[in-house]
């Protein structure tokens, strides 16, 4: 019987979360059945937030993929405990959400869905802030009327998650790999968007372990003039210069290609700083005070590089989340990879 | 669990945070956000920790403790950190501090002098920020917060939600919560939370300074049951101290020409509150449950959530109303004073009595009853800001002709304090004439003390046997709504703890403290040799005069009207 072995194919084939993290998804589903052994209701949420400007592979996936995603939720369904699962939330972006509601539920009618889509439900993703509200504990506070802001950690959502109940929170593309397991048609890929200065742009299934350098050549996408590369989301990400792309891409899965002549750095560096202050969630000190203090001091003629470094290292030593802890990993990397003194 | 903190040794508890740890070890970490009574919400980060073998640095407030963990509270990553968001919270809060009546206790001033911080490091943010203000009892500072939620926490907490933190990140603002017709009631527990006085009272401290000069007033000076067993709190005194004697002494020092005891307002409001309940009782027609009303929150909670309950609450007036009563009629006239020269101050646990003082049905003579209200931290400030040595001072007496009231004014501050105190009355107004000598012998009521949430139980009063309920706190009130019908008798206060946990109270009050506050009433109660409202002799001579005069509905009693939300 498939279903009852999919655990060990996911671990077996070393499945990590898709939406960025990579976190071992056998683990996290183990963790939600283990909590759920002592809990009598639990919950999944599909997280389709996709805030990763740039990103569209979970787009592409709901649009083309659907019943490939919805037998994903499925099977983890039936695995964590369908008799104990009491909602299943589609998060979705509003711009998925209103494309693609329709077209998962026309899935959901087919014989096999019958009881579980009583417990689906569709919610649309607020508008402001974007990014924090695919962190999965600001989705939980979302969802359950409460501000978009991350949640202390611990506990993780698959202990208490939903109103204190275990839950499983998986991005869209996880829940389709886990559907091509079951059905032994995974061959260990995952999708790259392909953005920017590149000539076919799109999303893309290529093997998780191969090298950017690889991505763009396979894709023919490989620049023909001095460039670098944004590699795991056009904000939340790293910035590489060509000689730099051995390392697999991480992350949302984004490469984002930039002409070296034609960039603007002044202005790319004042986009990211300006996207973080927007985007803060606000609740802790580091990251809501010290976004908007980047943004004020990279917008000044001559500004304090220490006090811009103090800042930088404030965020990585005390934000609360990871939104705050990323944006020093995308300016430090500017800063040491790319920008020429 | 054993644990090293800054290469000492320590043994803790599982399930303890490291801030717990620290402090039950008189390690000082210090915090801003961090709060007893809330959730942990670890938004400020002063409270920073290094854990070794983390890559980041810990917030002690919401990090739980494990076994062998090594803490590090004051290296210089540490240092470094803390001191630059702190740096950070500074340049979103304008220096107001000549005025504040936080000076003397400022967490951000402390750790400005503590870490040699460069306070205008960055410019000041939100210096356009409004300030929103409840009607005159309490305001949020816009310019003034730092963005903890601390205040919004505890409106949830009270079951209001008045508040709301509305956008995100920089640009977020604590603003009303218009989604919810909610409604303030100026309970100030908020303002209680707040670590920065960005929500406080509206203070009138420069207006009691003003008039304190103004030679052509008299201006008196009366304090509530609940200032006493806390404002020694403020100079370092231990929790619970009764303080009264000090307070006349300071009120003198400060220049005010007579001193009063709201406790002896108290008694008169027993006195009338037991009165009406025994009426009541023997009113086949009469509302019941009859409420308590003293608590200017759960009346203003009332008029807006519960219009329809408005016949249940008792018309007698809240003690600093009746004293005031008091003190500009029967006062004045002995002392042939003209009553329109008499200002008189209360100095209350409460932010909402500064409301009550305003309200349109509280006046004498077309003037205010009372006509300024000042919270027991704007007290303290005063007294500091005139370096007063408080816990140095002399005892001294309150002044004649009133008194400083019975043991049952004494415990009006605690939840189920009013419901004892008319208790005690009530059975022996309600035993008059009856041969059974034991029928009014009862005086403890100790199963309505104590701060849980409701408290509940059944009296037999002259052959009544009445069910009587307390709330401990307006978030408690909703619960008792579905079988309201079933009680006689409910007293409400809306703060937790009642008026010793009010929202003008000194900072911090903690359930630890609450409890010590508490028991600080019950043992000056027990001290009074009269521990019954309407044996205070010198408040049942004003009374009769008050009754002989027809001057019931002037002094005694008010009303309620429904308000909108």
């Amino acid at each position: 019987m498939a279903k009852k072995n999919i655990i060990q194919k996911i671990d077996e084939v070393g499945l990590v979360g898709r939406g960025g993290a990579g976190y071992p998804t056998a683990l996290k589903w183990m963790a939600v059945k283990n909590a759920l052994k002592k809990k009598k209701v639990g919950f999944i949420v599909v997280n389709g937030a996709e805030g990763e400007p740039g990103v569209k592979k979970d787009g592409y996936l709901l649009a083309n993929k659907t019943e490939e995603v919805v037998n994903g939720v499925y099977l983890a369904y039936q695995f964590l405990d369908s008799t104990k699962i009491k909602k299943i939330h589609f998060f979705l972006k509003a711009e998925y959400y209103k494309a693609y509601s329709k077209k998962i539920k026309e899935v959901l009618k087919n014989k096999k869905y019958r009881l579980f889509y009583d417990k689906v439900e569709f919610f649309c993703k607020p508008e402001t802030p974007s990014y924090i509200c695919g962190e999965e504990t600001a989705i939980v506070n979302i969802i359950e009327g409460h501000r978009p802001e991350p949640r202390l950690k611990p506990p993780f959502p698959a202990d208490s998650g939903m109103n204190y109940h275990p839950t499983l929170i998986n991005n869209v593309e996880t829940f389709y790999n886990v559907s091509l397991i079951d059905k032994g048609d995974y061959e260990g890929k995952r999708l790259y968007t392909l953005t920017g200065a590149v000539k076919h742009k799109g999303v893309f299934s290529l093997s998780a372990s191969i090298s950017a350098e690889e991505i763009l050549r396979d894709t023919r996408n490989y620049p023909d003039f001095d460039f670098f590369v944004m590699t795991g989301g056009e904000v939340c990400g790293e910035l590489l210069r060509s000689d730099q792309l051995q390392a697999p891409v991480e992350g949302s899965g984004l490469l984002m290609v930039f002409d070296k002549k034609k960039t603007d750095y002044k202005k790319l560096l004042n986009y990211w700083l300006k996207f973080y202050e927007t985007e803060s969630c606000g609740a802790c000190t580091a990251c809501r005070e010290g976004t908007y203090r980047l943004h004020e001091l990279a917008n000044k003629p001559e500004y304090d590089k220490q006090m811009f470094d103090d800042l930088i290292h404030n965020l990585e030593e005390s934000s609360l989340c990871s939104l705050g802890s990323s944006l020093p990993v995308t300016v430090k990397s500017y800063f040491e990879n790319i920008q020429i003194k | 669990m054993n644990i090293k903190i800054n290469n000492k040794k320590i043994s803790a508890l599982k399930g303890q945070t490291i801030l717990e740890v620290a402090r039950a070890n008189k390690i000082k970490i210090p915090s801003l956000c961090y709060h007893p009574d809330l959730d942990v919400r670890a938004g400020c980060r002063v409270c920073v920790v290094e854990v070794k073998g983390r890559d980041k640095l810990c917030t002690a407030c919401s990090t739980a403790i494990l076994e062998g963990m090594e803490i590090f509270t004051d290296s210089e990553r540490v240092i470094k950190s803390r001191s630059l968001n702190v740096e950070m919270l500074f340049a979103s809060h304008a220096e107001k501090c000549v005025d504040c009546t936080l000076r003397f206790n400022c967490t951000l001033l402390d750790l400005a002098r503590d870490y040699n911080l460069k306070i205008a490091r960055f410019s000041d943010r939100k210096i356009n920020r409004k300030t929103y203000k409840f009607a005159n009892a309490v305001e949020i500072d816009g310019t003034q917060c730092i963005d903890c939620s601390n205040c919004i926490s505890a409106c949830d907490k009270q079951g209001i939600s008045f508040l709301k933190m509305e956008g995100n990140g920089c640009n977020q603002e604590v603003k009303q919560n218009k989604d919810n017709h909610s409604a303030c009631i100026y309970c100030g527990q908020c303002a209680n939370v707040c670590p920065v006085a960005a929500a406080q009272e509206q203070g009138e401290w420069k207006q009691v300074e003003a008039d304190l000069k103004d030679n052509k007033k008299i201006v008196v000076a009366q304090f509530a049951p609940a200032v006493r067993v806390s404002l020694g709190e403020e100079f370092g005194m231990p929790y619970g101290v009764n303080c009264t004697k000090k307070i006349n002494t300071a009120l003198k020092i400060l220049g005010f020409s007579h001193v009063f005891d709201v406790n002896f307002g108290a008694d008169i409001t027993t006195m009338t509150e037991a009165e009406e309940l025994v009426e009541r009782l023997n009113n086949k027609k009469a509302v019941f449950p009859m409420t308590t009303s003293c608590c200017p929150a759960w009346v203003a909670y009332a008029e807006s959530y519960h219009p329809e309950l408005l016949p249940n609450l008792t018309t007698a007036r809240s003690p600093h109303i009746h004293s005031a009563g008091a003190i500009k009629s029967y006062f004045a006239k002995k002392n042939k004073i003209d009553a329109k020269k008499i200002i008189v101050v209360s100095i209350v646990p409460c932010t909402s009595k500064k409301y009550e003082a305003a309200r349109p049905e509280l006046k004498y003579e077309g003037r205010p009853l009372v006509d300024h209200v000042l919270t027991t931290r704007e007290f303290a400030f005063i007294l500091k800001k005139n370096k007063i040595d408080f816990k140095n001072l002399a005892d001294s007496e309150t002044d004649p002709i009133f008194n400083d009231g019975s043991g049952a004014a004494a415990i009006y501050g605690a939840s189920g304090g009013v419901m004892e105190s008319a208790l005690r009355s009530a059975i022996s107004m309600a035993c008059k004439g009856s041969k059974n000598k034991l029928c009014s012998s009862r005086l403890e009521f100790k199963e309505v003390r104590g701060l849980k949430g409701l408290k509940e139980a059944s009296v037999n009063l002259a052959g009544h046997k009445l069910k009587i309920a307390v709330v401990n706190g307006i978030g408690h009130f909703e619960q008792l709504l579905p079988k309201l019908n079933q009680y006689h008798y409910i007293e409400v206060m809306a703060c937790p703890g009642g008026c010793l946990g009010g929202g003008g109270q000194p900072m911090p009050t903690t359930d630890v403290i609450r409890k010590q506050r508490l028991e600080g009433m019950y043992k000056i109660d027990s001290g009074k040799s009269v521990r019954r409202a309407h044996e205070n002799r010198q408040m049942t001579e004003y009374y009769d005069w008050v009754k002989k005069n027809k001057l019931s509905a002037k002094l005694l009693h008010t009303k309620f009207s429904a308000k909108k939300r």
